[in-house]
C-alpha cells in the first residue's frame, strides 16, 4: 500500500472536481433522508439492544457464581463475552458518537455515557471522534493507522524492529482496551516529547487509572468474591470474556481500514479539502464486512464501516438500509466498494501487517526455493547499518519490478 | 450512566447507613452502570428512582382536550391544587418536556394524579398527549410547583376568570376546596362543546356550588374587563385568580390596578411572551464543545436542544430557574423585555436559557 497520491494507478483520476461535489451532494441527501425519518422505531431499537445487553450480562454473571461447575463456566463466559461485545460495539461506540443524542434522553447520550472499557469515554471521544474520524487514513495524522506503533505504509522506511510487528500487534489485540487507553492518552508521543509532567496529561492519566481501577476491581475482585469458593474460576471467566471482547473488537477495527486495497492519504492532500473530497476520502479509506444481521449487530454495525465513516452520527441501525444506495453511488462513479466476509478481511489485514513487518518486496519475492538466500538478505538488512539496508532494499525493489514485468 | 441521584434521607440513620454501604458495594459490581440502571428495568416507579409516572388512562374531555391519569413514582410529593407539573414524554423518539396543570382530586384512592391537556394547533407535545398517547406509557416527571394556589385561609368570596385551557388549574382547585362556597367562574371558549370540563362545571353550577358564566366567543365575542365587572358587580370584594392568554391577563391587570385592587388579582401564564428579538449569534457550550448558530428570536434552550445538546430545563417560561447556566462571555437578550445582559470573560453571569436569546457570540459554561 502506498498513499493514494503516490500511486501509479490513481483510483480517482477519472473523477472531475464537479463529480466529487456531486457525490457530496448525493451523500448529503442520503444523510438528510435518514435524519428526516429518525423516530420512535429507532428509539425502540437502541433501548431494546441496551435491555438485551443488561439481561445477558446479569444472567451470565449469575451463572458464573457457579463457575466451578464446567458447563456453567462455559455458558457464563460465552454470555459475558457476548454482553461485553454488544456493550462496547453496538451500544458504547455508537452512543459515544452521538448517534442517539437526538433522543434527548439523558441516560442514552454521548455526554453522559460511560462504557465497559479501560479508556474513559471522554478521552476516547476526543481521539476517536475528533481525530480519527476527521483525519481518516491520513498518514501522520490518523493514529488509528497502526496506533502509532506499527509500520502501515510502504513509504515508511523499514527498520529491523518492525520484524516484531506481528507479535506486538497480536499482544495489542489481546489487551486491546489498554492499548486504546494508552493511545487515547497519546502516551507514546508524550513520552517522546518528554511532556509527562504536563498537568493536563497528569489529570488524564489519573482519570484513566481510576477507570482501569474500577474495571479491574469489578471483573477481578468483586465478582470473583461474590462467587465464593469459585473465586479463581470466575476470575478466569471474566479474564477470558475480556480477552474475547478485545480480540473481536480489534479484528473488527482492523477490518475497517486495514485490509489490502483500502487507500491512505498524504498529509498535505487534505489541505483545503472540500466536503465532497472529505466524503470521497471516507469512501476510499474504509472497508465493509459482509454477513448476517447478527454479525452486523455484533460488530456494532462497523461492518458498515463505509456508511459509518460517511455518516458517523447517524443511528447505526440505519446503515444497512442506506448501504445499497451508497453501493450504487460507488458503482455509478466507478469506485471500488470494498466489502468481504470477516475471515477474508481479517486475513487480508494480518497479511498486510506481516508484509509490512518485512522490507518492501521481500515477501513478494520469497518462495520455497529461494527461502535460504532471502533469509540471508533479511539477516543482513537486520544486522547491517542504514547503508546496507538501502543497498539491499534497492535490489529488492528492482527484483519486484522485474518479476512484475515478467508476469505482465 | 454515571450521574448519581441524591437519595432521599431515611428516617432511621443506622438502617440508611447500612443501605448506603450496600448501594456502594453494588456500584462496584455494576460499574460503569449504576445499580439503579438495573433496578429501573424491574421497577421504574420505585422509591429512590428518577421521578417517573405511568399513564393508566386517557379520558377525552372535548374534541381537542384529554385528561391523562398518571400513576406517579413512589417519591411523588403531594401537590397543592392549582399547581402544575412538568412532564417529559418521548414524541417520535425525542424526549420533550412541557408543563401542565394538575386537575386531580388530592386523595384519589388509587394514588394517581391527572393532568388535562388541550391540543394546540401545531403543538407537538399537546397533540401527542391528547390524540396518540396510550395507557401504559412511561413518562418522566418533576415535582409539582407553581404559585397559582389558594392561601392557607381560603377567602370567603372568589372569582375565577379563565379562557381555553386556563380552566385546568381552576378545576384542580374547585375539586379540592369544598369549603369555597361563594365562587364565580367566568370562562371563555369558542363554543359550548369546546368548554373543557363543561359537564363538570355545569353540574357544579346546578348544585349551587359555583355561579358559572360561560362566554362562547365564536358567537358572542370576547369578554373585556369592563364586561366582566358588569357581570360580577361585587368584583372588588372578591379575590380573583385568572388564567388564560396573555392579552386577557394584561387587560385584567390593567383594570384591577385602575380600580386600586391589583393586590386581589393572581394570574398564571402558560407561555412566555416574546416581545423583543434582535440579532442572534454563535453560542458555544464550552464543556460540551458544541457550537450552534442561534437566531435572535429563539431561546438558547430551544436552539441547543434542537442541536442535540442535553440542557437543564424547567418551566420554559422564565419562572422556575431550572435552566440557569453561567454565561462566561458574550451577550444575551431577555426575550420578555429586550433587556441585554453582557458578560466579560470570566464573569459567569447566570442566565435563564429558556427566555434568553443570543445577542452576539456567547460562551456558555455547560
Amino acid at each position: 500500500m502506498t498513499a493514494l497520491q503516490k500511486k501509479d494507478l490513481n483510483p480517482i483520476e477519472h473523477l472531475t472536481p464537479e463529480d466529487i461535489e456531486l457525490i457530496g451532494k448525493e451523500l448529503d441527501e442520503i444523510r438528510q433522508s435518514v435524519i428526516d425519518t429518525r423516530g420512535e422505531d429507532d428509539a425502540r431499537y437502541i433501548r431494546k439492544v441496551i435491555d438485551v445487553h443488561r439481561k445477558i450480562e446479569l444472567g451470565s454473571r449469575a451463572v458464573l457464581l457457579a463457575s466451578g461447575f464446567p458447563p456453567a463456566w462455559i455458558v457464563g463466559t460465552i454470555g459475558l463475552s457476548v454482553a461485553k461485545i454488544l456493550e462496547n460495539m453496538e451500544i458504547g461506540h455508537n452512543i459515544l458518537h452521538g448517534q442517539w443524542d437526538w433522543m434527548r434522553d439523558p441516560k442514552i447520550h454521548s455526554t453522559t455515557w460511560e462504557w465497559d472499557m479501560a479508556s474513559p469515554a471522554e478521552q476516547w471521544k476526543h481521539s476517536h471522534n475528533e481525530l480519527h474520524h476527521t483525519y481518516t487514513n491520513v498518514i501522520g495524522k490518523d493514529n488509528d493507522l497502526g496506533y502509532g506503533i506499527m509500520r502501515v505504509d510502504e513509504d515508511q522506511p523499514w527498520q529491523p524492529f518492525h520484524l516484531g510487528q506481528p507479535i506486538w500487534s497480536f499482544i495489542n489485540a489481546c489487551f486491546f482496551e489498554y492499548g486504546i487507553a494508552a493511545y487515547d492518552l497519546e502516551l507514546g508521543a508524550v513520552i517522546a516529547k518528554k511532556q509527562t509532567k504536563d498537568p493536563e496529561f497528569r489529570r488524564r492519566v489519573k482519570a484513566v487509572l481510576r477507570k482501569i481501577g474500577a474495571q479491574v476491581r469489578k471483573d477481578y475482585v468483586i465478582h470473583p468474591l461474590l462467587s465464593g469458593p469459585n473465586f479463581v474460576s470466575t476470575l478466569a471467566a471474566n479474564f477470558t470474556a475480556n480477552l474475547v471482547r478485545n480480540l473481536w473488537s480489534n479484528s473488527v477495527i482492523l477490518c475497517g481500514h486495514f485490509p489490502e486495497g483500502v487507500e491512505t492519504f498524504e498529509k498535505k492532500s487534505i489541505d483545503g479539502e472540500t466536503r465532497g473530497e472529505w466524503y470521497l476520502r471516507q469512501m476510499l479509506g474504509s472497508a465493509n464486512i459482509s454477513g448476517s444481521k447478527a454479525m452486523h449487530i455484533m460488530t456494532g454495525n462497523l461492518s458498515h464501516q463505509i456508511e459509518h465513516h460517511l455518516f458517523p452520527d447517524l443511528p447505526s441501525n440505519r446503515y444497512a438500509e442506506i448501504a445499497p444506495k451508497i453501493r450504487d453511488l460507488f458503482d455509478r462513479y466507478g469506485l471500488n466498494y470494498h466489502t468481504a466476509p470477516l475471515p477474508q478481511q481479517v486475513g487480508s489485514a494480518w497479511h498486510k501487517i506481516i508484509r509490512l513487518s518485512l522490507p518492501n518486496g521481500w515477501l513478494e519475492l520469497t518462495n520455497r526455493r529461494n527461502l535460504v538466500p532471502q533469509l540471508a538478505v533479511l539477516y543482513k538488512m537486520t544486522t547491517g547499518g542504514p547503508k546496507v539496508r538501502r543497498t539491499l532494499q534497492r535490489k529488492l525493489t528492482a527484483g519486484v519490478r522485474l518479476t512484475r514485468a515478467a508476469a505482465a | 450512566m454515571t450521574a448519581t441521584v441524591p437519595r432521599p434521607p431515611s428516617a432511621r440513620p443506622a438502617l440508611s447507613a447500612l443501605r448506603d454501604r450496600v448501594i456502594r458495594f453494588a456500584e462496584l459490581a455494576t460499574t460503569p452502570l449504576l445499580p439503579a440502571d438495573y433496578l429501573d428495568m424491574v421497577n421504574p416507579l420505585r422509591a429512590g428512582a428518577d421521578l417517573r409516572g405511568r399513564i393508566v388512562a386517557v379520558h377525552r374531555e372535548t374534541r381537542d382536550a384529554a385528561t391523562l391519569v398518571i400513576r406517579p413514582g413512589a417519591d411523588w410529593q403531594r401537590h397543592v391544587p392549582g399547581q402544575w407539573v412538568r412532564i417529559g414524554i418521548d414524541v417520535d423518539g425525542v424526549r420533550m418536556w412541557r408543563a401542565y396543570s394538575l386537575t386531580s382530586h388530592l386523595d384519589r384512592p388509587d394514588g394517581c394524579i391527572s393532568i388535562t391537556v388541550k391540543a394546540i394547533p401545531g403543538g407537538k407535545v399537546s397533540n401527542h398527549l391528547v390524540h396518540r398517547t396510550q395507557p401504559g406509557t412511561l413518562v418522566h416527571l418533576d415535582q409539582a410547583t407553581g404559585e397559582f394556589v389558594l392561601p392557607a385561609q381560603a377567602p370567603a368570596k372568589v372569582l375565577f376568570v379563565t379562557a381555553g385551557s386556563g380552566i385546568t388549574p381552576v378545576m384542580g382547585i374547585l375539586r379540592n376546596h369544598d369549603e369555597l362556597t361563594d365562587v364565580v367562574v367566568v370562562h371563555s371558549a369558542p363554543t359550548p362543546e369546546d368548554v373543557v370540563f363543561g359537564a363538570d362545571l355545569r353540574e357544579l353550577a346546578a348544585a349551587g356550588r359555583i355561579r358559572l358564566i360561560e362566554q362562547h366567543t365564536d358567537t358572542a365575542g370576547m369578554l373585556d374587563a369592563a364586561a366582566i365587572a358588569e357581570l360580577v358587580p361585587d368584583l372588588a370584594e372578591r379575590a380573583t385568580w385568572a388564567c388564560g392568554p396573555v392579552g386577557m391577563l394584561e387587560a385584567l391587570e390593567e383594570h384591577w390596578s385602575a380600580a386600586g385592587i391589583a393586590d386581589r388579582l393572581f394570574t398564571e401564564r402558560f407561555r412566555p411572551t416574546v416581545l423583543v428579538a434582535g440579532e442572534g449569534g454563535t453560542v458555544t457550550f464550552t464543556k460540551n464543545g458544541t457550537s450552534i448558530e442561534a437566531d435572535g428570536a429563539t431561546p438558547i434552550l430551544d436552539a441547543a436542544e434542537d442541536a442535540g445538546v442535553l440542557m437543564p430545563s424547567g418551566c420554559r417560561m422564565g419562572i422556575c430557574f431550572g435552566c440557569v447556566l453561567p454565561l462566561r462571555e458574550g451577550a444575551v437578550r431577555d426575550l420578555r423585555n429586550g433587556e441585554v445582559t453582557t458578560a466579560a470573560p470570566g464573569d459567569g453571569v447566570l442566565i435563564q436559557t429558556c427566555i434568553s436569546a443570543a445577542a452576539g457570540a456567547c460562551d456558555i459554561d455547560h
